[in-house]
């Protein structure tokens, strides 16, 4: 990883409040965005996801620590030079936050003309980015006649007028069915790869983190429990608020197995995208049945766990573990007397 | 009895009386209206952008502003014009007529208009602003740019409230010498008990405040891009 961060927090608490009502929304958060990835943030409701995006540019001043971006600690600068930097951060959220009165066309035009850029300047560069997100059409549209997905699109168009080098979404797809939230993630990626903002994602999905995140965070209870890249997270996750998140039903032992002698495999997304099970069976020539699964494709590869109950006999078993090694597949044998 | 009645309300000299205390509401209401909106438009916006979820919180300010406005609107509107008379002198040089009562109608509906102003701007999405604040806006971009355009439906509509309360207070200000169709109506209704001119003064005072209502409405909604 290079050695300059685009955004780099340190020591970061955030306090809403005093006294007994007080509440910690962040505590002690250390976290480094490399230039050009597209950074996913996960949490649960309430654990400090938006609270921890806003003070990235300082919408919410963080009570201590420092928020360094591209080299400056914005925390110390005047008013007037936070608005210039702000200029290079961009931003959109759930609620689309577009300009009611304007239409889209002028919506996008409007950080521009908060920075003084002359009005046919102005106006070109918006419609350039209203074509850039697919809606060239729409550009006399105002906001009440826009569907979400949409209203998103301008709202990425607009946060993009002033070709900042952050792009911060908070929640940007959680007002949005699963089609929609598939096609603005597809932009998202788009935009960063041809154009190369960095891109920070907050939201409470799996799936929009696996979808299109290089590195994670996962944040409980005020700090950041994990972070790494996306698929070691998932697939190893080691704390207990990591766990519950990715695995979301751990108690499945309880809810599925009886008796017997179970064995567990693990996807790492090292293995083949075969049907690996069905071929087992066929291989092996002894019938299995899975009593738990909670696997997921990621980038193309398989990640999760399986709960398989073995058949009675030996033989049977160690045909199968012997097909397991051979596929690469790592298992563990589990044994349940309930 | 009656056919006199007719023939005065309707004698030329009667219908110039109405005609002259028409335009004499007409111009008290609406010069009042606009001077309290030069006055209270500034001072409703310093109001919503100093309150403590407001663009710069600055409680001293909100709560000092927020006090003069409330003992304005606490003081009945006949004492007000009572105790205004020697301000009345002073900037346009008589305590009686059209010209005195718009001082005074402006010192009691300017804080008045502050208060619809408020609460029309604090309508505005938080969401909004906060998006604006994200892309560098400064306190005074947000209140010119964002603030006022978005609030703009409602500032007319709240400006159509506002006129018509003002022309209200024409009408009262006619019993301490204002002019007007108030006057009139106090005038001939009151002291010398003809109650037919009275009530005809008050159903064209009835028929402007619809005039001023429906204008109000039409231009909100024709200004309101939310509508599809
Ligand atoms: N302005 C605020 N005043 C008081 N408490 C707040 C404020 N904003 C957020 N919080 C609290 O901080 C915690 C984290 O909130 P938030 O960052 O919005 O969580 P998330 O976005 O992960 O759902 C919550 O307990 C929330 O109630
Ligand atoms: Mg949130």
């Amino acid at each position: 990883m290079s050695n300059n961060p685009i955004i780099k927090i340190e020591g970061l608490s955030k306090t809403f409040g005093n006294g007994t009502g007080a509440i910690t929304a962040l505590d002690n958060i250390n976290l480094s965005i490399e230039p050009g990835e597209i950074f996913g943030i996960i949490g649960l409701s309430g654990a400090g996801k938006s609270t921890l995006v806003r003070c990235m540019n300082l919408l919410e001043r963080p009570t201590t620590g420092s928020v360094i971006f591209d080299g400056t600690d914005i925390t110390a600068l005047s008013d007037r030079e936070l608005r210039k930097v702000r200029q290079s951060i961009g931003m959109i959220f759930q609620g689309f936050n577009l300009l009611m009165q304007r239409n889209a066309l002028d919506n996008v035009c409007f950080p521009l003309e908060l920075a003084g850029v002359p009005r046919n300047e102005a106006k070109k560069r918006a419609k350039e980015l209203l074509s850039t997100v697919g809606l060239a059409d729409r550009e006399k549209s105002y906001p009440a006649q826009l569907s979400g997905g949409e209203k998103q699109r301008v709202a990425i168009a607009r946060a993009l007028a002033t070709n900042p080098k952050v792009l911060l979404c908070d929640e940007a797809t959680s007002a949005l069915d699963p089609t929609t939230t598939q096609s603005i993630l597809s932009l998202l990626k788009e935009l960063n790869q041809k154009i190369g903002v960095t891109i920070i994602i907050i939201t409470h999905e799996m799936k929009v983190i696996e979808q299109i995140c290089n590195r994670v965070a996962i944040i409980a209870n005020s700090q950041i429990q994990e972070i790494g890249p996306v698929q070691e997270v998932f697939r190893h996750p080691k704390t207990q608020a990591a766990k519950k998140l990715i695995f979301a039903k751990e108690d499945y032992t309880e809810e599925f197995v009886g008796k017997g002698r179970y064995l567990r495999l693990v996807f790492d997304g090292s293995q083949t995208d075969r049907p690996v099970i069905a071929n087992m069976v066929i291989k092996c020539g002894t019938v299995v049945s899975i009593v738990y699964a909670r696997t997921k494709m990621i980038n193309g590869k398989m990640y999760g766990h399986m709960l398989l109950e073995l058949p009675e006999e030996q033989e049977g078993v160690n045909k199968i573990k012997a097909y397991l090694d051979s596929e690469n597949i790592t298992y563990e044998e589990e044994e349940y007397n309930a | 009895m009656l056919n006199e009645i007719i023939k005065e309300i309707f004698s030329a000299q009667m219908l110039s009386l109405v005609w002259q205390g028409l335009l004499e509401t007409l111009y008290m209401s609406l010069i009042s209206t606009a001077v309290a909106y030069v006055i209270g438009l500034p001072v409703g916006m310093l109001l919503v952008v100093t309150d403590k979820d407001g663009v710069k919180p600055n409680p001293a300010v909100n709560t000092t502003v927020g006090s003069i406005v409330n003992f304005f609107r606490s003081v009945p509107f006949l004492i007000l014009m009572v105790a205004v008379m020697p301000l009345s002198r002073l900037i346009v040089g008589t305590t009686i007529g059209a010209k005195a009562t718009i001082v005074s109608l402006v010192i009691a509906s300017a804080p008045y208009v502050a208060r619809m102003v408020e609460s029309s701007a604090k309508e505005v999405d938080r969401g909004v602003i906060e998006a604006s604040l994200s892309m560098g806006a400064s306190t005074m971009q947000i209140v010119r740019k964002v603030i006022l355009p978005e609030a703009k439906p409602s500032l007319i509509y709240g400006a159509a409230i506002s006129s018509t309360t003002i022309l209200g207070y024409t009408a009262m200000a006619g019993a301490v010498g204002g002019g007007g169709l108030g006057a009139i109506a106090i005038n001939y209704g009151y002291h010398r008990k003809e109650t037919v001119i009275m009530w005809l003064m008050v159903f064209i005072l009835v028929l402007i405040v619809q005039v001023f209502q429906m204008i109000g409405s039409f231009l909100a909604k024709k200004n309101d891009k939310r509508i599809r």
